[in-house]
This record gives structure tokens, sequence and C-alpha cells, in this order.
């Protein structure tokens, strides 16, 4: 959640400078150029241009009548002279009437596609926006509708209407109308909840406007997936009914009608049943090839990769470690070194995380905080490897992790199964909202047990025990409930209750938190916290507490750094760093707390963040200073130190202690 | 999970009765005379006669229904002329092998379209995915009628495999190993367009899940690949893989009709097909309306199924 918000940061910053430039038609021309880019969908077009062309095309192209008989030229086979692709029972070109066959089945497939969706969305959306006795009523007519297997209803309505083109063209269009109404109203109901359109709502937007400007929108992929399957159904069951003798009637043919002429010369003449069904699947592959490609590009969530499958662990593109396995105390949990992970979005690349650096000794709470987008959360998941991958790249640095057992290990450089033996085993995460964290199907109770299976090789039944044992630690009345419900059946502080039980079971070196309180109400998050910081005191386990909370990293951590752009711009012990903070983001960030002495005034910092992708070879604050001066924009500002454990990366910072020996210490 | 059985159950009732009202409502739709068009263009007057007070065409038409609807309920589903012979009788001897057909099919397209598309969701991008993408994307392009025929013509005419049609062999046939044999091309057949629309919504719901956050703790936790795979992300895109498979049931019991056609099977399809080239309209209400049902059983069991695999579900 949080990785894919901070990576948003740097692809919005991006997108927006693109589609900001009011050149339209270049644009469009892009549009064509990302579909053309896919071998596929090209194949696909140029198979349905050929079709296309020739139906369009049938009537000034020089073929024979396809419905002139020639019983002495019964049955020619193809490549003969004369008639290329051969003749049928009755003497007639092959070619001509597979041309002519095409027109007709096109014709009526797109006639039909386009009624089904007109009707079959507008029941969706409209559904789906009124609720309650609306969509009662419109989804049982649906159901109703589809309650009947696809074509069995076409064919009562055609055995009613009677045989005929149109008569099975309308049968088809309307067993077709349920999968729009109901693709869509799926959609509609998933962005209906969502923040802007009960915003929408609140300002007083008019339901039409909504339904049209504010869903619609959200709902056109799913139109277009749901046009690109159907169409070539429609053409298929079109040609269904006119094989089966009750569509397309002599002398009008069209493939189907082709295909059932064919079927009583299978022993004789195969290719008179052969031709017109290769037909018929090159235009359905050829629409689907299509449709894929248009959902493809259509589809925003492609561009950022965020589509992708990602993989177990991040990908890495690091050169080959700088230093030896360093030496590292029992006080010593990890030692970050030059970190930097990027994401690789279409042709750019957002530094989310770039050259940081820090320590975790045994038993200690750092804090590590920035607004959204300053590479916090990236940082925390760079440790384990959890960035999602695509887009993400570790490219840089190395990770030291002080393994009870094997001593220092570069998690940066781990094997996927070393990172999933210290993954919940040694280090354990809490993540930001617990209930898209837990896995909706899942018991809480086995959720924590499975952690205690797979890093204590214990069994089930006992494993289960033990996440009772824990889940009364975390203080969750009733465990026993707790441990049989779902993730949905608790609230929001019983659900981090569970992930804390999680993440303390396998009593870990360390715990990164990230944001851990931030989706829970505020009376909630305090208790919380408490809950948190004393288990895990008790369990001597360190703490990386990722916040954008001063406040609460004050009264928790032992040390801070703040993050901005990807770098650790201030660090230090949470007095000193409070007490003089050295850096003008830091002041910044302090003076948006809100604090009784200062009264209620709370100043926000103008602008934005830089996107990460974009990045002056200066302080990336730069833009956002108020004491900003020539030099800063130059080169790159190295941390300056003010004490062995304080430094700030800012030209004004009265740093004398140098950097080498703030290493030694 | 009791209360929402009881609760999804009473839910079908009425559709059960939605269905029942198009089904009756097929025989207004017909232009003209109903009872002409059953009997024929050379129906004497007194036959007319009879069909109209037979099938109560004189009475208004809720009257009609409700007559026609109780008749339906004591399972007399009215007389087919084309065949002289009730339609109940008609409908008992061909419903086993639709459903036996279907069945099969049922279960090819199950297995093997989430099989296919959890391996091309594992592998996206790699050559497992391209191949599956290229096998899925002939399979929903493929016309099952057409695919019949070029069955015939490969495993039958050409490789003597297996038969062109029927359910049984006419002499020394009829074990469960005979209708085995039948039943192999005609169950591919009818499987091939649903096992590629599963197979592809597998892949991309699996797709879909593999992003969620819970994917994200499971490996945060340290939770293996495979289980990662197995346990976090193939039991979420389940859940809504469910309700595509009971789907697909309308799909192959549809098609049942064109690969009956082909086959020669001896089916409701078949049954269907002919009824409608005879204008036996009161055979084709039977038909669908049985057919119609027994969709509706199996998207209330696939209901069920998908309530059991998501708790969140039942509570709504």
């Amino acid at each position: 959640m949080t990785a894919a918000g901070e990576q948003g940061v740097g692809a919005d910053g991006r997108s927006s400078s693109s589609t900001a430039t009011p050149d339209g038609a270049r644009r469009r021309s892009s549009v064509w150029a990302r579909l053309t880019a896919n071998p596929m969908t090209v194949i696909g077009l140029v198979l349905l241009t050929v079709l296309l062309l020739l139906a369009v095309a049938a009537p000034i192209l020089p073929l024979a009548d396809p419905n002139a008989t020639d019983l002495a030229n019964r049955l020619i086979p193809p490549f003969s002279q004369g008639a290329i692709l051969g003749t049928d029972h009755l003497g007639r070109d092959l070619l001509s009437r597979l041309i002519w066959g095409t027109r007709v089945s096109l014709a009526v497939g797109l006639a039909a596609t386009v009624l089904a969706a007109l009707i079959g969305s507008s029941i969706g959306l409209v559904a789906a926006y009124y609720g309650r006795i609306v969509d009662a009523v419109l989804m049982r007519s649906i159901d109703t509708l589809m309650a009947f297997p696809y074509l069995l209803l076409a064919l009562a309505i055609v055995a009613a209407l009677g045989p005929g083109l149109l008569n099975a063209m309308m049968a088809i269009a309307i067993v077709n109308i349920p999968f729009f109404a109901r693709a869509v109203r799926g959609q509609a109901l998933t962005i209906k909840n969502l923040d802007y359109i009960a915003a929408a709502r609140l300002s007083g937007f008019s339901d039409a406007r909504i339904i049209l400007g504010e869903m619609l929108p959200n709902v056109l992929p799913v139109v277009i997936v749901t046009m690109s399957t159907t169409l070539s159904w429609m053409i298929l069951e079109t040609a269904g009914l006119s094989f089966l003798g009750l569509g397309a009637q002599p002398p009008t043919a069209d493939l189907g009608s082709m295909l059932g002429d064919g079927r009583n010369l299978i022993h004789r003449a195969p290719w008179v049943a052969l031709l017109p069904g290769i037909v018929i699947l090159l235009f359905a592959i050829g629409i689907n090839l299509v449709g894929d490609g248009v959902r493809d590009v259509m589809d925003p969530r492609l561009k950022t990769g965020v589509l992708a499958r990602p993989a177990p662990a991040t990908a890495r593109r690091l050169p080959p470690a700088t230093a030896d396995r360093p030496a590292m105390g029992r006080q010593d949990v990890l030692s970050v070194r030059n970190l930097s992970t990027y994401f690789e979005v279409g042709g750019g690349v957002s530094k989310a995380v770039r050259g940081v650096s820090f320590d975790v000794g045994r038993g200690e709470a750092l804090g590590v905080v920035g607004e959204s987008g300053s590479g916090k959360s990236v940082t925390a998941l760079s440790l384990l490897g959890l960035v999602a991958s695509p887009p993400g790249v570790l490219v840089e640095g190395e990770i030291w992790f002080n393994h009870r057992d094997r001593g220092p290990l570069d998690l940066a450089r781990a094997s996927v199964r070393d990172l999933q033996d210290i993954r919940g085993g040694r280090i354990a995460y809490i993540f930001q909202d617990p209930l898209t964290a837990l896995n909706p199907v899942l018991r809480c109770g086995s959720q924590v047990a499975e952690t205690l299976v797979i890093h204590q090789q214990m069994g089930w039944a006992e494993a289960e025990r033990e996440a009772l044992r824990l889940f009364d630690l975390v203080k969750l009345p009733t465990p026993r409930v707790k441990a049989h419900a779902f993730p949905h059946e608790l609230s929001g502080g019983q659900r981090q209750r569970v992930m804390i039980a999680m993440a303390l079971a396998n009593k870990p070196d360390l715990i990164v938190a990230d944001e851990p309180t931030t989706a829970l109400d505020v009376t909630t998050q305090r208790r919380v916290l408490e809950l948190l910081n004393e288990l895990r005191e008790d369990y001597d386990a360190a703490l990386l507490f990722i916040s954008h909370d001063f406040g609460v990293i004050a009264d928790l951590c032992d040390r801070v750094q703040v993050m901005y752009a990807g770098e650790i711009v201030e660090a230090g012990r949470s007095d000193e760093l409070f007490r003089n903070p050295s850096h003008p983001y830091t002041r910044r960030l302090l003076a948006c707390v809100p604090s009784l002495e200062r009264g209620a005034e709370i100043e926000a910092i103008p602008g934005l963040p830089p996107a990460v992708d974009d990045l002056g070879p200066g302080c990336p604050f730069a833009d956002r200073c108020d004491e900003v001066e020539a030099a800063c924009r130059l080169a790159p500002v190295n941390m300056r130190w003010l004490t062995r454990s304080h430094g700030a990366r800012c030209l004004h910072a009265g740093g004398s202690i140098a950097a080498d020996e703030v290493r030694d210490a | 999970m009791f209360a929402y059985t009881v609760r999804r159950l009473l839910q079908a009732v009425p559709v059960l009765f939605g269905i029942s009202i198009i089904v009756f409502l097929v025989i207004s739709l017909i232009p003209g005379d109903p009872a002409t068009a059953i009997l024929g263009a050379f129906a004497t007057p007194e036959n007319v006669a009879r069909v109209n007070r037979e099938l109560g065409l004189d009475e208004p038409l809720p009257v009609q229904y409700l007559q026609w609807l109780a008749g339906v309920l004591q399972g007399d589903f009215g007389r087919s002329y084309a065949l002289d012979r009730p339609v109940a009788d008609e409908l008992a001897e061909r419903l086993f092998p639709t459903f036996l057909l279907a069945f099969a099919a049922l279960i090819l397209c199950t297995i093997f379209g989430l099989l296919a598309g959890t391996v091309a969701a594992v592998r996206q991008y790699g050559w497992p995915d391209r191949i599956l993408s290229l096998l899925v994307l002939v399979g929903i392009s493929t016309p099952s009628f057409w695919l019949g025929m070029m069955m015939i013509l490969l495993f039958s005419l050409s490789l003597g495999l297996f038969p062109t049609g029927d359910m049984t062999s006419l002499f020394g046939g009829g074990g469960v190993l005979d209708v085995l044999w039948h039943l192999t091309l005609p169950a591919l057949t009818l499987a091939m367009v649903a096992t590629g629309v599963v197979a592809r919504l597998t892949r991309a719901n699996m797709l879909e899940v593999l992003r969620q956050d819970y994917v994200r703790t499971a490996r945060a936790k340290g939770v293996p690949e495979h289980l990662v795979i197995r346990r976090h992300a193939f039991r979420n895109a389940l859940v809504a893989l469910v309700p595509i498979i009971g789907i697909q049931a309308g799909f192959v019991l549809g098609g049942a009709v064109y690969v009956e056609e082909v086959f020669q099977w001896p089916g409701m399809g078949r049954m269907l097909v002919n009824a409608i080239g005879q204008r036996d309209i009161v055979l084709v209400q039977g038909g669908v309306l049985v057919i119609a049902t027994a969709y509706v059983l199996i998207n209330l069991l696939t209901d069920l199924v998908q309530s059991a695999l998501d708790p969140r579900v039942r509570g709504r």
C-alpha cells in the first residue's frame, strides 16, 4: 500500500508533465504507437483489417456470383482451375460465398454487440448507483435472463419468433445484456464507495453527473473488455444459430449456414466445412487480439508495471560488495550502508531511496520520519526485499543483519531462501492498514499460527495454541473467539493487535513498524502504540518505527532520522534533534506539530516534495527552503556532523566533526 | 452459513418464477395464431380448436399461466404434437445424456482452466505464459460446432480412434467404458471455450490478488513462495472464480446444443433443435424450463461454495 503510494508520487510527477502537453494529436498518436508496439495486437489488427476490407469491398471485387449454381462443377476441391477455394454441393464458388458470408456475419455480430453494450451498461450503472430497490429489481431481472443458459434463451426466442437473421441477431443481443450489466455493476460498486464518489455526493453533484462523469469513465475499461470478449462470442453464436438452420435462410448465406451446408459433406468434401470455420476462427482471434491490446493500453496500471506479478523478492542490480563482512558486536542488529532503491517505470527511473545509511542496535528504537513519498517505507521494505518488483530494483548498498546463529549477513545479496528464513523469523513487519494486510479468507488465529509453523517447525495444533497465548499477550479480549474470527469481523485496533501478535510470534530481533497506527482512530492509536512498545521491550526487540508524526516518534524512539526525497537529511538522538533541529526541513516539520506553547498556529510547508525522478544536482529541499542560497543548488550537500550522533545535510548546519571520525565511533 | 444457505435458497424462488414466466411468455411471442403454428399450415379447424382447448389458449393470459404452472409443478409439461407423447416422458429420456455431457465438460474446464491460468500468472511473461495465452486465445476463438466437425474428421474419420457420434455402440455396447469412449470427443469439444475463459480469468484474478497487501504480509512472514501462491493467492482468487465456473455451466449447457447436434448425442440439445424445426413449441418450453432450472440450481451451489470460501460473503 505504502510502497505503491510512494511510487505513485514519482509516477504522478511524470504523468502530470506528459499529460500537460497541449498537443492532443501527439497523445493520440502515442496511444496508437503503444497499441502497435505489441506484435500480437498488430497481427490482430492486420487480420481484422483484411477481413473487414474484404467484407466491405465484396460488391466491387471480381468475384463469381455467390448464388450461381453450376451442377456440372459440384464439389470441386480447392486450388482448382476457375475456383481457387473449390465449390460446394451446388457448384457455387466458395471464395465468393465466403467473402459475402463474412459480410453478413460481421454486420449481424456488430449490431448485436452494440445493442447489448448500450442496454447492459445502462442497467449496470443505474443499479450500482441507486442501490436498494432499484438495484434489486434490475438485478433480479438480469438474474432471470442470466438464469437461462447462454444460447438456450436465444433458442427459445428464435423458436417463437421463427427462424431468420434479424430474429437471431435480437435473440443473441438479449442473451448478452446480462454480461454487460453484471460486469459494469460489479466495477461500479467497487468505486461507488471510494472517497471521491462520496465527496462528489456530498458536494451536491447531480446523480446523472456522478454516474456519467465519475463512474462511467471508471467502468469504461470493463465495458470495452466485455465488448472485446462478447463481440467474438456474438459472431460465433449468430453463426451457430445459422449452423443449426435458425439464422440466415437461403439464399442469404452467412459463415454459419455455410458450415451447416458443409456438415453433411464432411466425408466427401471436408473443405466445404473447413473453410468457413477457419474464417470464423480468424475473425474471433483478430477481435480477441485487438481487444487485449486495447485493454492493455487503456489500463493505466499497466504502464506503471503495477499489474505485473511482484517477484518473491525485490529485483537487484547491485555492484559487487565493496566492503568485507563487517565485525558486528552483540549489540549490533542492523547496519545499512549506502542503500539505493529505484522504481523503473516505463522508460523513467524514480530514485525512491538514495544512498541511505543507518544502524540499529539491540533493543533500540529508531524513528524514521518524513512526508509521504520521502522514501521511508521503501527503505523499510528494501531491508527484506519486499519492495514490489517490478518496478522496484535494489541498485546499491549493503544491508548487514547480525543473525544470531550465522553472524553478519548481507540481506541485499542474500538468497531468497535466506530472506524467507529471516522474514517473520528474525525481522518482523507491521503494516499500515491491518484490514488489507491480513488475508481476508483465513482465520486470524491460523494467520498467526502460520508464522510459527514456518519458523519453529511447530505442528498446526500446537501453533494454534501458541497463537491463543499470543492473543492473550496482546490483550485481545476473548482470544479464543478472536482466533476463530476472520479479519473483517474485528475492529481496526483488534486487527492491529493481531498483526503485533504475528510480529512477536518468533521473538524477532527487529520489528519494522510502518505507520502502524495511521489507519486507526486517535483513541485506539495510543493504546496500540503503548502495547507495541511494552511488548517489544519485554522481548528485547529493536524497533524501526516509521511515521509522519513527530509527537509519536518523540515518545517512542531513542534516535530519529528525517527523510526527504529519498535521503536522510537529518539524524540524531531524539533529545538532540528535538532540542536543536539543524535542517530547515526538520524545523519545518516540527513547526507542523501542534503544540500548546505555540498555540494553535500550525505552519504548513509551502510547495511539494520534488519528483524523485527529476532531481537537480544540489539540495532537493532548495526550492522550498527559505534559507536557500546559490551554493545549495550547485552540488550535493553532505552530512555535517554537529556531534558524534547528530548530523544534518545542510550547508548552514555548523558541523565541525569529520565524517570518518563519526563512522569510527 | 445456515442462515446464508436458507436466504440464498429463498432468493432462488423468485428467479425460478421469473424463468417460468419468461418461458411461458415465449408462446405469446409467436406471430399469428399459436395453434396454427403448432399444428402447421394444413391443420384442420377441429384440431386447431382442440389445441386451443388443451392449451387453454382461449383463456386470459394470467389464467393460462397459472394453469400451465400448476401442470408443470405436478410434472405435466403438456403434450408434444410432433412426437405424439407427453413432453415429460421425452424430457426424462433426454435429461441424463445432456447432464452427463455438460458435467464432464465442466469438470474438464475447471481443472484445466484453473491450472493453466495459475501457471500463466505465476510465470507471467515467461514461456509457459506465452504458450498458454496462445492456446487460450485459440480456445476461446473456436466455434464449437466447427471444432466438433474437425474432431470427427481427425480422430474418427482419419485416425479411427473415437466414434463419430451417438452415446453408445449399437452392438454389445452400453457399458460405462463404452459411454466414456463416446463421451470423449463431445466433452472435449464442449469444454474448449469454457476452459479458455476460465484460464484467462484465473490468470487475471491471480495477478490481481498477487499484488494485494496480504500477499506482501505473507511474504513478510517468510511463507515460501509455493505456499504464498497456493494458500494466500489462489484461495483468494478462487473466491471470484467459483461464480465464473458457475457461469461456464450456462455456456456448457447452451453449447451442448451444437455439440449434441454434431455428435448425434441423444440429449436435450438435439431434441430442442428438432423441436424448433417442427415448431413443437410445447416441447421447446419444457426443455428450456428444465435446463434453466438446473442452471439456477448449479449457480445456487456455486454461491454456497463461494460463501464457504469467503467469510465476507456470508455477512452480506
